[in-house]
């Protein structure tokens, strides 16, 4: 894919997140009503014996298995399981039905970091009166309060991404380098790979939004503080500031290899031996048995390198809800569908499936944590994800237009990575931008 | 198309005449060739062939050897189950997306072709006040990219209820500026005004004079805009993806771009053998379109040689 099609995809973003937020400022007349209407706990019953038919719009695969369960268990409801795009795609279709008011489908899958988003233009319904209030300690502290916003509900936390160390134990062993617990560690032990091997990395970056925001929450920053359109950035906090440094010195003595997360090149380079580990959210598994067969046996999971020696923080990367849109004339049964898929039997399909809950009781089962995963050579691999889905720092918030921060993440702090910059005068750009558009977007934004 | 004969299109008058013929034989008859031009083409062609054989090539590999093996050698052989691997992957989505992609080429790029022979002959063959402004139009729409217009048609669409049916991307394919102002031209080149009076002076109406007598002049610059509009359809990414959402009404690029960032996903599969063999197949038709139709192309040029 040309760097111009990605550019006009962004462009289509924004576009997309420009007129969705002018919707609300024309205030209540799209036509399907306030969101007081959503219906309550007892018309999500009536509303599955009555049945009808759901448009789920998900790309998650292991959805399918879930709406066959759905459908055996609840005849009278229809599930149309469509993959209208992943991720960044989706938003922009989304967003353009939204806008159009038609085709707008009764569940999305909405990564965790995109909600704010939907949420603070009213997109989705608050799932409050529906049951969602009930749900308290349900979910893990971080994925649940992700899809808060203000007092509202917007959306039932279908998977987690608590960040672990994955990493390629053949390769460290091979150097006798011990896996780093700390991020000083990894830094000694980045230099010491590279040097055995000119062509080893211990990881690859190239400016990633959703990694380093990731980081940054580890590192105890809070960068972005929402109180209703009232937005504050501070990427030079004392959180944001120790990664930034730590992360310059990896970018500026080269120790990172110039390889794109998710790329062709990246899923090459986790199987040859030439990026040895990957800081990244607890669905990885899934995603190396599929993606990288050639690692089947070589790879591991250790907890994520701390800051500061002997602590145990953690932070959540990527992971997504369902949410039900605020257009789509079916919330009662849309809600029986998002109980089922994230609390209910759904969970279990999900988890066979390879995907990595957000439920405590699952995370908690003796069955889930005892589980041996031949790929990573008998490790227990859901002991050390669980015991960081149980440390991730709170009081994390994204931007209620983080989607739009993220395409031009690597235009501002991504040059740190071509050496145009530093990372810390890096993410100072970036804030100006995310500061610049946030007052174009009618937020007041201090920063 | 099946209206064609060889013997009509032999009739025409070709758009480019006398010079590539004689060109050739004069070649042959000069015995020494110039060894700078010859590594140019052949850099050229080297250039423009490289990425099919190594598409060709990789097809035939598995996901573990794409990584492992050569780029630009084989590995095991495993094009068939490739192949069949594609065409039944998520319930045969990718032979749909096939059908779809056809739908919008033979109604989309068909139509264009014939709404500019309509209009490119009228155009060439009738004079009319305006005809200076439809010109100035015409040649300022070949300059706006089919890109820029996407987005406010998409508005408009919406509004008329349009998005994410296939008439979506085919109601735009159907206007092609540049077409038009080829068959304008090649009208204008190709149909001798006398041979319009002879046929206006035997009676025949306009509308036989057209078709009988014009329709087969102008087959050459026809196969020239259908190959291309064709082209432009077959590979159309940018509308579709504005325009449509639901993926049973998908063409071919939306779809590979789709398996394609399945990778990019968390618990997403990687399937980019299957991305591989997917484009694969989606250039075949298009390689045979190009055979098949060349021969009624080059005969109409080689007509036209004849003729001067």
């Amino acid at each position: 894919m040309s760097i111009s099609k990605r550019a006009a995809l962004l462009r289509a973003t924004g576009l997309a997140a420009v007129l969705a937020l002018g919707l609300t400022a024309c205030g209540g007349d799209s036509g399907s009503g306030g969101s007081a209407d959503a219906g309550s706990a007892s018309d999500v019953e009536s509303a599955l014996e009555e049945g009808g038919e759901l448009t789920v719009w998900a790309w998650e695969p292991t959805l399918e298995d879930v709406v066959t369960g759905f459908e055996a268990e609840h005849p009278n409801v229809d599930v149309d399981l469509v993959n209208a795009g992943t991720g960044n795609d989706q938003y922009t279709a989304l967003q353009n039905a939204i806008k159009a008011g038609s085709g707008v489908p009764d569940v999305a899958q909405v990564e965790y970091y995109a909600l704010p988003q939907f949420a603070l233009s009213e997109s989705f319904a608050d799932l409050t009166s529906l049951g969602a209030d009930s749900l308290d300690g349900t979910f893990t502290p971080g994925p649940w309060s992700s899809v808060q916003s203000g007092d509202g509900i917007y959306g039932l936390p279908m998977d987690s991404g608590p960040m672990a160390l994955f990493y390629n134990k053949a390769v460290f062993d091979a150097h006798g380098i011990a896996v780093p617990t700390t991020w000083d560690e990894y830094i000694e032990a980045a230099r010491a790979l590279h040097a055995a091997d000119p062509n080893l990395y211990i990881a690859n970056d190239t400016g990633d939004a959703g990694f380093t925001t990731s980081m940054i929450w580890q590192a105890g920053g809070q960068p972005f503080q929402v109180d209703g359109t009232d937005v504050t950035v501070d990427l030079a906090d004392e959180g944001s500031t120790t990664f930034a440094q730590a992360w310059n010195t990896l970018i500026s003595e080269g120790l990172l290899a110039p390889v794109s997360s998710w790329s062709d090149e990246w899923y090459q380079g986790l199987g040859n031996d030439t990026i040895a580990s990957l800081a990244i959210g607890a669905w990885m598994p899934a995603n190396l048995e599929s993606g990288v067969a050639a690692g089947a046996g070589k790879w591991a999971v250790a907890p994520l390198p701390q800051w500061k020696a002997g602590e145990s923080a953690s932070s959540e990367n990527g992971g997504s809800a369902l949410a039900v849109p605020e257009a789509s004339e079916q919330k009662a049964l849309a809600y029986a569908f998002l109980e089922y898929a994230n609390v209910g039997d759904g969970v279990q399909t999900r988890i066979d499936g390879g995907a990595f809950p957000a439920t405590t009781a699952d995370l908690e089962s003796q069955e889930f944590l005892d589980k041996e995963f031949p790929y990573f050579g008998g490790q227990q691999v859901n002991q050390v994800l669980a015991e960081s889905a149980a440390n991730v720092v709170e009081g994390w918030s994204y931007l209620p237009y983080q989607v739009y921060a993220n395409s031009v993440f690597n235009d501002t702090a991504g040059q740190a990575y071509t050496g145009a910059t530093d990372l810390p005068s890096g993410l100072a750009d970036w804030q100006a931008a995310i500061v610049e558009y946030g007052d174009e977007q009618g937020f007041s934004v201090t920063g | 198309m099946t209206t064609l004969s060889e013997d009509r299109a032999t009739a025409a008058a070709g758009r480019r005449p006398a010079r590539l013929r004689p060109a050739r034989r004069g070649s042959a008859d000069r015995p020494r060739r110039s060894v700078l031009l010859t590594v140019l083409t052949g850099l050229v062609l080297l250039y423009s062939v490289v990425p099919l054989v190594w598409l060709l090539i990789n097809a035939t590999k598995t996901q573990d050897d794409l990584f492992d093996s050569f780029g630009l050698w084989f590995a095991d052989f495993s094009l068939w189950n490739n192949v069949r691997d594609t065409l039944t992957y998520d319930d045969g989505v990718f032979v749909r997306w096939l059908l779809n992609t056809l739908l919008y080429v033979v109604v989309g790029a068909g139509g264009a072709t014939f709404l500019a022979v309509l209009g490119g002959y009228a155009l060439a063959r009738f004079s009319f006040p305006g005809k200076r402004a439809v010109f100035a139009v015409v040649i300022g729409a070949v300059a706006v990219p089919g890109t820029a217009l996407a987005v406010p048609t998409f508005l408009m669409f919406s509004q008329m209820g349009l998005t994410n049916t296939p008439w979506a991307v085919i109601i735009p394919s159907l206007i092609s500026p540049f077409g038009l102002y080829l068959m304008w031209n090649s009208a204008a080149e190709a149909i001798p005004e006398e041979m319009l009076e002879a046929a206006r002076m035997d009676g025949a109406g306009e509308f036989r004079t057209f078709f009988q007598v014009s329709l087969p002049l102008l087959a050459p610059g026809m196969v020239t805009v259908l190959l291309f509009t064709m082209v432009a359809t077959w590979n159309n990414y940018f509308l579709p993806l504005i325009m449509l959402r639901d993926p049973d009404w998908y063409p071919l690029t939306l779809g590979l771009n789709a398996w394609n960032s399945q990778a990019s996903t968390a618990g997403g599969e990687a399937i980019f053998n299957l991305v591989i063999t997917g484009s694969l197949l989606t250039i075949l038709p298009l390689i045979v379109a190009f055979l098949f139709l060349q021969r009624y192309w080059q005969s109409g040029l080689a007509a036209g040689s004849v003729k001067a």
